[in-house]
């Protein structure tokens, strides 16, 4: 008989939803919907894989103060992947209240 | 002119009953569930507690006249009812800021609940709530590192973070007990912890557990690309024995440590806090005897005292119970103490069961720590109580998947995203929390087996300590 225990292999996560499949481009386009209406300013920027562990990417652009526009955001993110296919490409939700990210989320994965 | 020395015994009342008294932005004020004894009026009470926890005692005595006691003096300012209850009511006391040593929380409390819990006027005493003046805020170290810091030293945004209690929580080797922190880590919790009875025992010395954990958080950061930790309990005999370990678990490579700031008590808790801040490590504090002191609801203190407490003396984590899972903890009272931690100004809600405004001015932010009983299926429910400033943490419910505890782990990561997501999508996480956990599970068979596992299990007691609401 044939065991029922599966066996759990490591992957390279990459932090916040790194354990669900690819976002399409309408739930990353939800997500953005979501970051402008907490009042964050959308950001983009992206790393070559083999460093993806450092704290800082590079910034695509400064972030996008102000920016209320969807597409504005979506077209961003997709002229950065465009200009650096071998990297990740993360979009974060920067909130000046606490200082902090309240969203971050790679939605391209560069080939490592 | 003078006062003149007269001796005898008062009552308190005439001293310490001060309705007319209007607080001070600078006083710290309280307010305690009092139950007399038959036939003691009221008021007496009230200014019992405000004499016997200040400045009084039970006869007066003429050093008095030396000093200001107008100054000094504790005042019972106002009384109320307690709703649906006719043999208790709430006195609220105002006490100057000079009668407490400036960042010593543990002399607040030897002043507040001291000797006046003992006292025979009383049949029960609970301190349910304390407004500390921002002027006394700013003379204490608070957190180590906060929410902020340490999201940023950790790279976990957007969500909470995610955890176990390594189990069995007693008895195995620190080799065969790094094997289960790095299961787990490796399958997608950010953090594990040593349980709070974890400190130095016989099977399993620190140190060596301090080695394992270590290697094993170093393999788990490589192989995932994510920051990973372990809380290492340095909870022990002595302070001095604490800062030892302090000392090796940064050396191993940890970013954070464990301390039971109830059992270890309030001065070792805030001096390890300041060693951390010191040292670059973040504190997780565990909350073990607790409910001895808060669970009575006409006796002790409440929870949301000893919560504001340890953010004062410093923490960045702090157990806050699931109101879900195996462990007592209403809903709304829960949500009141939650805001405690993690807010910079908290107001008065009796709902919740917060008696003033509380200004925390910028006091850094505790992460709020559910943990006990907690399983996938309640995930939804966890995301939408602790919102994303929490650290969610299941024991039993990543290692007792029939898989291990890897896969348990990755069953708890994908259904804490998914609901993250869902919830940043407009969904009522809560209500629709069958659909979300099952289209989830349709890209992960850890889940899927997780989600059969713990289909049954349900903790639904109702809660000893209820708010006092009509």
């Amino acid at each position: 008989m044939q065991s029922t225990m599966g066996d759990y292999q490591t992957a390279n996560t990459l932090e916040t939803f790194g354990f669900l499949p690819k976002l399409t481009q309408d739930e990353v386009y939800d997500q953005i919907a979501y970051l402008i209406a907490q009042g964050w300013t959308p950001a983009i920027e992206h790393e070559h894989p083999g460093n993806s562990t450092s704290t800082y990417w590079t910034m695509w652009k400064l972030p996008f103060f102000g920016q209320a526009d969807l597409n504005a955001v979506v077209e961003e993110l997709e002229a950065c992947r465009r200009a650096y296919p071998d990297h990740h490409v993360r979009l974060i939700g920067y909130d000046n209240y606490t200082q902090s990210q309240g969203l971050c989320f790679v939605v391209y994965e560069g080939r490592a | 002119m003078a006062k003149k020395y007269d001796a005898g015994v008062k009552e308190y009342r005439d001293m310490y009953w001060t309705p007319e008294y209007v607080p001070l932005d600078t006083d710290l004020l309280a307010c305690f569930k009092c139950t007399g004894q038959t036939g003691v009026p009221r008021e007496e009470v009230a200014a019992a507690v405000a004499a016997e926890s200040s400045t009084g005692t039970w006869s007066t005595v003429w050093s008095e006249l030396l000093t200001d006691m107008e100054y000094y003096k504790g005042r019972a300012y106002r009384i109320e009812d307690v709703p649906g209850d006719n043999e208790s009511f709430y006195a609220f006391i105002a006490y100057p800021i000079d009668l407490f040593e400036e960042g010593s929380v543990v002399n607040v409390l030897t002043s507040l609940v001291g000797n006046v819990f003992g006292f025979k006027a009383l049949r029960h005493l609970r301190l349910e709530d304390i407004r500390f003046p921002i002027a006394y805020i700013k003379t204490c170290g608070g957190p180590p590192a906060g929410i902020q810091v340490e999201r940023d030293r950790l790279n976990k945004y957007g969500r909470p973070m995610l955890g176990a209690t390594i189990k069995p929580k007693l008895g195995l080797s620190a080799k065969n007990y790094g094997r289960a922190v790095y299961e787990c880590l490796r399958g997608g919790l950010d953090m594990t912890k040593d349980d709070e009875n974890v400190n130095s025992q016989p099977f399993m010395r620190w140190r060596d557990r301090f080695e394992f954990v270590g290697e094993a958080i170093q393999k788990a950061e490589q192989e995932t690309g994510e920051k990973k930790g372990h809380y290492l309990n340095v909870t022990a005999a002595t302070p001095e024995e604490m800062y030892k370990r302090a000392e090796f678990a940064k050396e191993v490579g940890s970013p954070i440590l464990m301390h039971d700031f109830i059992t270890g008590g309030f001065t070792a808790n805030t001096g390890l806090a300041n060693w951390c801040r010191d040292n670059g490590m973040l504190l997780h504090i565990h909350r073990a005897m607790h409910a001895v002191i808060d669970r009575h609801p006409k006796h002790g203190i409440h929870f949301r005292v000893l919560a504001k407490c340890l953010r004062l003396s410093g923490g960045d984590h702090l157990h806050t119970g699931t109101v879900v899972g195996k462990l007592e903890g209403d809903r709304q009272s829960t949500l009141g103490f939650v805001d405690q931690l993690r807010e910079s100004f908290v107001p008065e809600d009796r709902s919740r069961g917060v008696f003033f405004d509380q200004d925390w001015g910028s006091m850094p932010g505790v992460f709020a720590v559910a943990s006990g009983g907690i399983h996938v299926w309640h995930m939804p429910a966890l995301v939408t109580i602790f919102g994303d400033d929490s650290m969610l943490q299941f024991g039993g419910g990543t290692q007792g998947h029939p898989w291990g505890n890897a896969a348990g782990a990755a069953a708890n990561r994908v259904a804490l995203e998914a609901s993250v997501k869902a919830r940043n999508e407009g969904r009522e996480i809560e209500k629709e929390a069958r659909d979300i956990l099952t289209e989830a599970a349709k890209h992960s068979p850890e889940l899927a087996i997780a989600m059969e596992t713990w289909k049954e299990i349900k903790f639904e007691f109702d809660t000893v300590d209820k708010l006092d609401v009509k």
